[in-house]
């Protein structure tokens, strides 16, 4: 099953290493791995997506609490998060298969982001539905090449997630 | 000040009055300060004995142990020191010298990445990149070290950045936001804990190293000992309750007694304290403890759940949790439990041969009666220390210093000299084999420099003792490269060859009368003991069984 993780953390050298580490010594499976500053800048946001039944979240998220360089961990449940991921596919494309493609790329609001006498790139955000859909229409007009940035999320409630770690209302 | 005069300073902020280590290019600045420093610098002949050294104070003083090498080879020797701390959860500092901070990545000159290789093996590691960091970097480090669940903590300090200057500032205060352990159980858990244990017919204490670690042995011993609750202890939880009193169960497990065992898997409430529930301990974890509820008391949330499914956990200290959970206790009826226990006691006593010959267990009988039990006793790994941790009857925590976790050959005897330096004036014993005591021999250099009276027994037996009785059991006999017969040091010339003492004992009759004159000499003691070749460490768990399954020993 997989599982959706946000993960803040001290922006210092080897963070990266050492969450990676983690992972790979306690075999632990990683499926997509996102991260990029927050609004401040000492601080990073990790979005990982992990492999594994509910025990096996539970160890992973008390170990990443363990690390020094962790300041916060939160899961995901199923339902209360939106998610997101950007994905560049580049298409074979010939004189007859073009339009059906355009129709393709259009029918999941896809975008043309540039064109050429036998390729086509194409970019598309959105959920996994969307993305997942999108390769399943372009896959037989042969995919040259593709390029993902891994998930991130966030949570659908009236909190917001600061850096510190701490929730923010609107009061 | 300079980088190096700024580490030293802190240092002393930080009270370190004894340090282990071995110099090199990258550390040239520091041993130059040290050279007129306030602090004892231990010079060692490796830097893997400087690690165990610095280890073996830690535990025997509850002092951060801290060791320095060079970069390069001298980090890399001490990788071994550190993963045996970090298993053991043993507070140390390590500091390496690093090449000049332009340089690395560069494949310069004993240049190794020793916060890559360490990353896994540390509670956390730095790598300082800056001079103003300095300052603050050790007294995290000193935090991070000795508070929470204790952990090795490198700092690896570029030889440039030694060398540079500034104003010598010690933070007043640590804020480390993504470290805030928790001290303090949850007092509802306590409640839920303290009356599952009213209500239990068949409790058992199950006592590891965080006991130690905590300071909890007098918590233990009032819970135990008001309520008539049996205690039995992991190998690092041994001393944490006297192994003379009546309720002392001694050590569980693979190699523990089998009233021990049978009484944990017969058991209807486990109260874990600062133990893990290792796979040593568990044999085949869906086996294990079929009727308990499983109270687990630890400082580290990720050790719970983590093996075993608990019923009441609680995080936080040890003795902190303890002496609330004692005011909450009603007395549970054990009478007809500790009746069963006796009766174990009775039919699956411990023993061995009681024949005319020199065997391994009566050298440890013998060095507890000598010392009376009061002795700082360190092990290397293998049969020496399993019969140590059955026969050495420990009455004090802080007095059983063994590699668990990491099981590392050519711990004991650097250990003893750490802990010889932590606690000058009581007994310390290192109980090896002859395979172990080589791996760290050099030491025997460090040990006589420092005049420091540390007593060797090997139990020579001229092989690889575990493994060859592994191989007896399980491999028909075939002992493949476990047999160290061909070619072995005269132990008693290696010594005085080192300026130590040095004797050979043959005979029964003999060990005792050597033990005490070993005592008395004023100098590290080598002793050689000729024991019985085949013999083997009984009751034993085999691999993947359930602990009440042993073999060997039984009545």
């Amino acid at each position: 099953m997989k599982h959706t993780i946000s993960v803040l953390v001290e922006n210092k050298f080897g963070v990266l290493a050492r969450i990676s580490g983690l992972f790979s010594a306690r075999g632990f499976n990683i499926s997509s791995l996102a991260v990029g500053e927050t609004e401040d800048a000492t601080v990073s946001r990790m979005t990982i997506v992990v492999e594994g039944d509910d025990k096996t979240l539970e160890q992973i998220k008390k170990q990443l609490n363990k690390l020094i360089d962790v300041i916060k961990v939160v899961d995901y449940k199923e339902g209360e998060f939106i998610d997101r991921e950007l994905i560049l596919i580049k298409v074979a494309i010939t004189p007859k298969t073009r339009s059906q493609i355009l129709e393709a790329i259009e029918s999941v609001g896809a975008r043309i982001e540039s064109a050429g006498a036998r390729s086509l790139s194409v970019e598309a955000t959105g959920d996994q539905t969307k993305i997942r859909a999108l390769l399943e229409l372009l896959r037989p007009f042969g995919i040259l090449e593709v390029v993902r940035t891994g998930r991130v999320a966030m949570d659908t409630s009236d909190k917001g997630l600061k850096a510190d770690g701490k929730p923010e209302v609107n009061e | 000040m300079t980088g190096a005069q700024i580490l030293i300073e802190c240092l002393i902020k930080e009270k370190v009055e004894v340090m282990f280590g071995y110099p090199g290019g990258v550390v040239l600045p520091i041993f130059d300060k040290l050279y007129d420093a306030p602090i004892r610098f231990i010079l060692t002949r490796h830097e893997q004995g400087a690690a165990h050294a610095a280890d073996g104070y830690a535990r025997a003083t509850g002092k951060v142990g801290v060791c320095l090498a060079t970069s390069g080879p001298g980090a890399t020797n001490l990788v071994t020191g550190i993963a045996t701390a970090y298993m053991d959860s043993i507070p140390m500092v390590a500091i390496t010298g690093q090449v000049k901070s332009f340089l690395i990545g560069n494949d310069a000159f004993q240049e190794a990445d020793i916060t890559g290789i360490t990353r896994p093996i540390t509670k956390h590691n730095y790598l300082v990149e800056d001079i103003k960091d300095l300052a603050r970097i050790v007294k995290e480090a000193f935090h991070i070290a000795s508070t929470g669940r204790p952990g090795p903590v490198l700092i690896d300090l570029p030889v440039d950045i030694q060398q540079q200057e500034l104003e010598f500032h010690y933070p007043e205060k640590v804020e480390i936001r993504g470290y805030k352990p928790t001290y303090e159980g949850h007092p509802g858990q306590i409640k839920r804990a303290a009356k599952a244990i009213s209500d239990a017919k068949k409790p058992i204490l199950y006592v590891g190293g965080g006991t130690i670690i905590s300071g909890a042995s007098e918590e233990v011993r009032e819970l135990a000992i008001k309520n008539e609750i049996p205690v039995t202890m992991t190998l690092l939880g041994l001393g944490a309750f006297p192994a003379t009193h009546e309720l002392s169960l001694g050590m569980l497990g693979m190699h523990g007694t089998a009233y021990a065992n049978h009484a944990i898997m017969d058991s209807d409430l486990i109260i874990s304290v600062g133990a893990r529930f290792d796979d040593r301990v568990t044999g085949k974890v869906e086996a294990f403890a079929p009727h308990a509820k499983i109270i687990h008391i630890d400082i580290d949330p990720a050790s719970v759940s983590k093996t075993v499914d608990v019923d009441i956990p609680i995080v936080g200290d040890a003795k902190t949790v303890l002496q609330e959970l004692i005011k909450h206790m009603k007395k549970p009826d054990t009478k007809a439990w500790l009746q069963q226990i006796a009766e174990w006691k009775k039919s699956y006593p411990l023993k061995y041969k009681d024949d005319g010959l020199l065997r391994p267990q009566y050298v440890v009988e013998q060095i507890c009666e000598v010392t009376k039990g009061e002795a700082i006793i360190c092990t290397e790994v293998g049969q020496n220390q399993m019969w140590t941790a059955q026969y050495f009857k420990f009455i004090k925590p802080r007095t059983m210093l063994s590699s668990g976790g990491l099981g590392t050959m050519g711990y004991g005897f650097p250990a003893a000299i750490g802990a010889a330096l932590g606690k000058p004036g009581v007994p310390v014993f290192d109980i090896a084999g002859d395979g172990s005591i080589q791996m760290n021999i050099q030491e025997l250099a460090t040990a006589v420099a420092n005049k420091l009276p540390v007593k060797v027994a090997i139990l020579n037996n001229c092989c690889l003792g575990m493994v060859r009785q592994w191989q007896e059991l399980f491999y028909n006999k075939r002992y493949s490269y476990t047999c160290l017969e061909g070619v072995q040091p005269d132990f008693v010339k290696l010594a005085e060859s080192y300026g130590a003492a040095g004797m050979r004992i043959t005979k029964k009759e003999e060990v005792r009368p050597a033990i005490e004159k070993a005592l008395a000499i004023d100098n590290t003691v080598f002793m050689d003991f000729r024991v019985e070749r085949e013999e083997n460490v009984f009751p034993m768990v085999p691999a993947g069984e359930a602990i009440n399954r042993m073999i060997g020993g039984m009545a």
